[in-house]
Formats: structure tokens, sequence, C-alpha cells
């Protein structure tokens, strides 16, 4: 029981917060968004792989 | 009692359809033959990065799922204590993660690629109503993780849920009502939607993109209808195949 609580205490962070003139976000939340418009870009521009053309 | 005839074993006439099931089989039959329901290719143009990331979405919902029923039979004190069960606690939140990254990246393509043209309206709201499920579903996960940032995020979302009143029916400090939320009813709502999302795109195909709207031959029907002509299948494609020399931005 006792290593469950402290388990379950463990998984507490302080996190790492960016802000900027009142503007403020924690750090996995801004990798997320930097991931998903980095992905958004590259599916705009990188060619698809395989040559095998259907239809 | 009638006695019924049947062309072949086991293959009812659909002609002769009078009862709702075979009305309802005749129904499904016409909406989604299973030649559209299980494809065996696609337009050229399918052969893109931005065709990728829905079925990324449903792989990682899969594995939501599957490491889920496994938290679930055995329970916090496994996946908080043992290395195995924090293993599985971990990839049962990074295939949220990834599950939300490509449903966002999906509906941020989609959205500019103005998805619900040619009859795909259904198609978009069922996309935008499962985006908007899941996150009731994930927010329900965030509960449950039984430590003090659960118990943190309970007591935070109580007083808003309780001031527009569905705090009674939604009771975030309830640990057995959200966990029934979480492991029944909601991936119940999210696996349904998703189906419904899926069998849609089988229905109407899959968007072409905004460049392709200028008389491509593949988004002409191929297969008319018994007693149509071959011809264009929604108006947009009516549009642009009547006039090819307009121009492409006259069609949109």
């Amino acid at each position: 029981m006792s290593g469950w609580l402290v388990a379950g205490a463990g998984t507490l962070g302080v996190g790492t917060y960016f802000g900027w003139d009142g503007f403020t976000i924690q750090s996995g939340n801004l990798v997320v968004i930097v991931v998903m418009i980095i992905l958004f870009v590259l599916a705009l521009v990188v060619p698809f792989p395989g040559g095998k053309r259907r239809k | 009692m009638s006695a019924q005839t049947k062309p072949a074993q086991g293959l009812p006439a659909d002609d002769d359809a009078h009862t709702w099931t075979g009305k309802a089989r005749r129904w499904m039959l016409g909406k989604l033959p299973p030649d559209k329901l299980l494809p065996e290719d696609q337009p050229s143009y399918v052969m893109s990065w931005a065709y990728v990331f829905g079925m990324g979405a449903i792989a990682s919902l899969l594995w939501i799922i599957v490491s889920g029923a496994v938290l679930g039979l055995n329970g916090p004190q496994w996946y908080h204590v043992s290395s195995l069960g924090s293993f599985v606690n971990s990839t049962h939140l990074w295939s949220v993660e990834l599950f939300f990254i490509f449903m966002v990246v999906h509906l941020w393509l989609k959205f500019w690629m103005a998805a619900w043209r040619g009859g795909r309206v259904l198609t978009w709201v069922t996309g935008m109503l499962s985006f908007v499920v899941s996150i009731v579903a994930a927010f329900t996960g965030y509960l449950l993780q039984t430590n003090f940032d659960s118990q943190w995020i309970a007591f935070e979302a109580k007083d808003a849920l309780n001031s527009v009143g569905v705090g009674a029916w939604f009771n975030v400090a309830n640990v057995g009502q959200i966990f029934v939320w979480h492991i029944t009813l909601l991936p119940l709502a999210v696996g349904a939607v998703v189906v419904l999302h899926v069998l849609l795109v089988r229905v109407h195909g899959v968007v072409p993109p905004l460049e392709a709207a200028e008389g491509d031959a593949q988004l002409l029907d191929a297969s008319p209808a018994p007693g149509h002509p071959p011809g264009p299948s929604h108006p947009l494609e009516s549009a642009n195949s009547q006039d090819s020399a307009e121009p492409r931005d006259a069609a949109r």
C-alpha cells in the first residue's frame, strides 16, 4: 500500500513553462503543437514513397 | 406459412424483399456494395501523406483499446507498482498522444482540402464528433490516473461541471462512475462514431484534392448504376466535366 502511494506521488512533477508577455504554455503542450505543425507541413511537401501507381 | 423461392442457396432475391430485414439488406447493399466496402484500389491522388493520418489515428485507437483493457483488468496497484504495469500504462498514454496528434493533423489537412465537398458533409460532421467525444474520453482517463494529479484535475473540474449543471450525472469526484464512463460508455461512443466515419468514407470515397477538380477522369463514376449513363456522380464533378476550359476556381 505504501509503495503504491509513493509511486503515485512520484508521478508529480513541477514541469517547465514558457511565457511571453502574459502567455504561458507548458513545455509538453508546446512540443505536441510544434510536432503537429511539422507533420502538417511535411505531409504537404514530402513525396509519398512507392512507385507502384494505381488506377 | 408461405413458401419462399430463393435463386440459390444462401442468396436471397433482393428484388422481392418484403420484410424489414430484406429491405435493410437491399438498402445497405445499394449504399455500400462489397467492392466499395473493401476496395482493392484507390485513385492515384490517394498516394500522398495527406491521406495517411486518418489511418494513423485508427491504429493508435486500436492500441488504446488493447492497452486499456490490460490496464483495466490488472488495476492501479499493478500499473503503479510493477515495471511492466508502468510500461503498459505509458504506452496507453502515448498511444492517446499519437491518436490526438494524428487526428488533429488529419483534421487540419481535411479542413484545407474542404473535405465536405461532394456530399461528404456527414463524413465531416462524424469526424468532428469523434474529436469532441475523444476529448471527453481522454479527460476521464486523466481522472483515472489514481494519483495526486488526477485528484487535482477532478477537484478543479467539478466546479466547472457543477456550474453548467451536469455534476450530478458526470461526477468527477466519483472514481467508480468515471471508471464506467471511461471503459464502457465513452469507448463505445468513440468506436461507434469512428466506424460510422469510416463507412461514410467508403460510401462517398476519399475526397479528391482541390487541384484534381478540373475534369479529372478518376473523379468520374466508373461504374454507373443500371439504367443510368456513365457520367459525373455529383454536381462538382458535373460542373467540371461540362466545361473543362473554365478556370479551375470557378467550380469551387
